[in-house]
């Protein structure tokens, strides 16, 4: 059985399955419950200054996107950091710490960009035994019109400023917690990392609309009729979330910075890419709050299995191993030549290959009588689109032209080696061959 | 409630009316929107996609479930009604099995077809409910037709024809337009009065007239139509039944399977309908199962369909094989009646033999207070001008009989199966070629 404890930033849990800053994670009852259940960890939910707490809306907090079946694939919120006492939940926060002591407890945090803030604040959460803190740069709804959450992660300076404060006045170690709303995340990241940041975690909620009314033309989720930019999360986002966190994992200057992996977690196979990606663990909520915590069941053990059959022994040999196969598009190798090929006992003749290749890429693909596909190595880009596109999984697939053979599309042998874009010809920058 | 499904003989009453009306109520209910939305899901909108090919009135299937996907079933209802007027029974009684759904790719992939059949439904009967009719007429043409038989064919062929201009009068033999889907299709299919309820939404076009209880030979000549309309179109169905010929026939307790059916589905109290206690049907074809399944849901005991050939060529299809199984039926098949008497009917053992059917010798006999017979249906009344072949009058592709300025199409006439579906399109088609007829 592989071992599925976890040391992040040198926080010890049972599982790499930590609950994000959330919802989920906004009081004792909940975070109880999910430590029953399984849970490794919790971020508990966002605590502000002390004094009259943020309030929230009293409409809808929450949109949606959905599958035909009503399954959940993205969701958006317009919620806050914790509306309640800050008392209250370092109170809550000490007493589940001392009856779980084995999970991990983070607190998550979000004061004004003034040092006494934070020099006010560190000590209180310190007291309640938490194991770390993670600095909310990321929620970009409302606190940011108040100079905080995404404002502050927006602001490379900021990030610096008040991961430097935080560890200069807490030994707890401090994770930044990053916003995807930014068009490079390494920039951030570095931030954090000259901050001092023990690690970063990502990616915080993308700013969304998720849907329009098309009678009261109000965006959704509506609040008497008009509507605000909500943070969208849950499975659409795996796809930004898991680039970010490897444009991180493999930058020159944060290489190494432990990562906690953020977006669209729904099952033991998303975790297990985010691992790969290089994050140290994984934080769950929009699957948490889909189907409820009793999903940390699937979670572990579909991790669990996956890394014996893999022969994985432990979740470190899991982190970053699909790192160093992250490249720039100038690294790939251009001598690498597949085709499609359509097995014709999987195919069912839906013609969907056929529609997307014949009116949208290359006519690659024949209708032949009898509503027979076949795959036209003459035309044939290796675009994938045809695989993508195809109800049938396994239907069609890329068959690497092997070297030496004939590309029958450029009427040249494919050569052995590797040749990428750096040494094409066609590149005016390439270097001369040494 | 005095009768039990064991009393002996012909007698009414054998259910009670609470269980009576479960039985006559709708087959399949109509989809919710998320069952609908659901089912519509699978559709993988094929390129050139089989199910169109399939469809007798090529209603383009893939943009009406996409339509119905994106949350606009009524825009799916125009898209289905704009090839097939009809598409609320259509929906209802199509052996979708062996058009759109038995073409349609997930078989391939899946064994299990995108539901088109109740999709359909799902959009059309929103519209029909609705009572929004989706088609205005084209400006007043000045030219009249004749149409004759308010069955599939003729409704259709009338909308079309309303729908062009043209000023329609609409003849039908009985008192109530609508033809087999009125009178001649089991009551379950047609739950409430769903037939009439399209009929009259589909009279809501404009520009026709309907007059019943006129017919070709009782009232109506073909030369005096022609005289007075500028164009004919006869769908005129088939009325003849076939004869069993053999002794017995003649007994009170034989009865044709669709005057059987007609009653039925004419009469709303069921628990006054008589029926057997031993109920043997001889056929092979839907009316034969719509007569049989309706004596087992009415409280008959026994009930049997019996066929001479083997049940591969039953016409019949599987799915309504199935369902008369499922709901009690005996299937019996190479055997033909050779007599009727009161105790029941003695069938032949039949086989292929080189000079077709034979009998190999062997008889049984089966208890049977009730018969009804269902091997076919025959043309009959049709004028003497018009050629025929096969019992069928004979139509070129566009509709036209070999008299000029009359059309035909449906049962009573050549080309497609004898499904409601052709008839809607050949009645449609040829309502396009007295358009262009008229209209040059």
């Amino acid at each position: 059985m592989a071992n599925l404890t976890s040391t992040f930033v040198g926080i010890k849990s049972p599982n790499p399955f930590w609950l994000a800053s959330a919802p989920p994670t906004d009081k004792e009852y909940n975070v109880r419950r999910a430590f029953e259940a399984g849970w490794g960890g919790v971020v508990w939910k966002t605590l502000g200054e002390a004094g009259p707490p943020v309030v929230n809306v009293n409409g809808p907090r929450y949109g949606a996107i959905w599958g035909a079946d009503r399954r959940l694939l993205g969701l958006n919120n317009i919620e806050l950091i914790t509306d309640r006492p800050l008392e209250v939940n370092l109170r809550e926060m000490k007493a589940v710490k001392r009856d779980y002591p084995d999970r991990a407890l983070i607190a998550s945090l979000m004061v004004p960009c003034v040092e006494e803030a934070w020099k006010t604040i560190l000590p209180l959460v310190e007291e309640t035994g938490a194991d770390g803190i993670e600095l909310n740069c990321g929620c970009p709804h409302g606190m940011s019109e108040r100079g905080m959450g995404a404002a502050v992660g927006q602001n490379p300076d900021l990030i610096e400023q008040i991961t430097r404060w935080c560890k200069q006045y807490t030994r707890m170690p401090v994770i930044v917690k990053l916003t995807p709303n930014i068009t490079d995340v390494r920039l951030p990241a570095r931030a954090a990392l000259r901050g001092g940041a023990d690690a970063v975690s990502l990616i915080n909620t993308i700013n969304s609309i998720t849907s329009v009314d098309l009678d009261d033309f109000a965006p959704e989720p509506s609040i008497d009729g008009k509507g605000t930019h909500g943070g969208y999360c849950g499975p659409a986002v795996k796809p930004i979330a898991l680039n970010m966190v490897a444009e991180i994992a493999r930058d020159a200057e944060t290489r190494g910075l432990p990562i906690s992996g953020i977006g669209g977690v729904t099952t033991w196979r998303d975790a297990a890419e985010f691992l790969s990606l290089g994050a140290g663990n994984v934080q769950v909520c929009t699957a948490a709050m889909t189907y409820g915590f009793g999903i940390i069941k699937e979670m572990t053990a579909g991790l669990s299995l996956w890394m014996d059959r893999k022969g994985l022994s432990s979740v470190e040999a899991v982190v970053g191993r699909a790192v160093p196969n992250v490249t720039d598009w100038q690294y790939l190798n251009l001598n690498y030549v597949t085709k499609a090929k359509i097995d014709q006992d999987k195919c069912i003749s839906c013609g969907r290959c056929y529609a997307a290749c014949e009116d949208t890429s290359h006519q690659a693909i024949w209708m032949k009588p009898g509503r027979v596909f076949e795959v036209n190595d003459a035309e044939c880009v290796a675009c994938n689109l045809c695989v993508n596109v195809c109800p049938v999984e396994d239907c069609i697939t890329m068959e690497k032209v092997a070297p030496g053979a004939l590309d029958e599309r450029t009427g040249k042998v494919v050569p052995a080696e590797h040749g990428d874009w750096t040494a094409h010809p066609n590149n005016p920058m390439a270097r001369a061959a040494e | 409630m005095t009768n039990s499904p064991q009393t002996d003989g012909i007698v009414a009453g054998r259910l009670d009316d609470a269980t009576l009306a479960a039985h006559f109520d709708d087959l399949y209910p109509i989809l919710d929107d998320h069952e609908a939305r659901v089912a519509a899901d699978r559709c993988y909108f094929c390129h050139d996609a089989p199910c169109i090919t399939a469809c007798p009135t090529a209603i383009d299937i893939p943009l009406f479930i996409r339509q119905i996907q994106t949350g606009q079933p009524d825009g799916a209802a125009r898209t289905i009604l704009s090839q097939n007027i009809l598409g609320a029974m259509c929906a209802r009684v199509c052996p979708t099995e062996t058009l759109c759904e038995g073409a349609c790719v997930r078989n391939e992939a899946e064994g299990n077809p995108v539901e088109i059949g109740r999709l359909q439904r799902y959009a059309t009967d929103g519209l029909l409910l609705a009572n929004e009719h989706p088609f205005a007429r084209a400006p007043e043409t000045g030219k009249t037709v004749a149409v004759i038989g308010a069955g599939p064919a003729g409704l259709s062929a009338a909308h079309r024809l309303a729908m062009l201009g043209h000023a329609v009068t609409l003849y039908d033999t009985r008192t109530k337009a609508g033809g087999l889907n009125e009178y001649g299709i089991a009551a379950y299919k047609a739950a409430n009065g769903i037939a009439q309820a399209e009929v009259d939404w589909l009279l809501r076009i404009g520009g026709i007239t309907v007059k019943t209880g006129q017919a070709l030979g009782a009232g109506l000549t073909l030369d005096g139509l022609k005289a007075t309309h500028d164009a004919v179109f006869l769908g005129i169905g088939l009325a003849g039944v076939n004869a069993l010929n053999v002794p017995g026939e003649d007994l009170p307790a034989v009865q044709d399977a669709v005057d059987f059916i007609e009653t039925l589905r004419q009469t709303g109290d069921k628990a006054s309908l008589p029926i057997g206690r031993h109920v043997v049907v001889i056929g092979g074809g839907m009316t034969a199962v719509d007569a049989a399944v309706q004596s087992r849901l009415l409280g008959a005991e026994h009930v049997s369909i019996v066929y001479r050939r083997d049940r591969g060529a039953m016409s019949a299809s599987d799915y309504e094989l199935d369902h008369a199984a499922t709901e009690g039926v005996s299937i019996l098949t190479n055997a033909m009646p050779v007599a009727i008497s009161a105790a029941g009917v003695t069938f032949a053992y039949t086989r292929s033999g080189p000079n077709g059917l034979e009998k190999t010798g062997e008889t049984f006999t089966l208890k049977a207070d009730q018969v009804f017979k269902a091997i076919g249906q025959t043309l009959k009344g049709q004028p003497d001008a018009l050629k025929t072949q096969g019992g069928k009058i004979v139509i070129d592709a566009a509709g036209r009989t070999s008299v000029t300025g009359v059309w035909a199409g449906g049962d009573c006439a050549t080309g497609g199966e004898d499904l409601t579906v052709t008839a809607v399109a050949q009645g449609r088609d040829a309502a396009l070629d007295i358009h262009r007829a008229l209209c040059p």
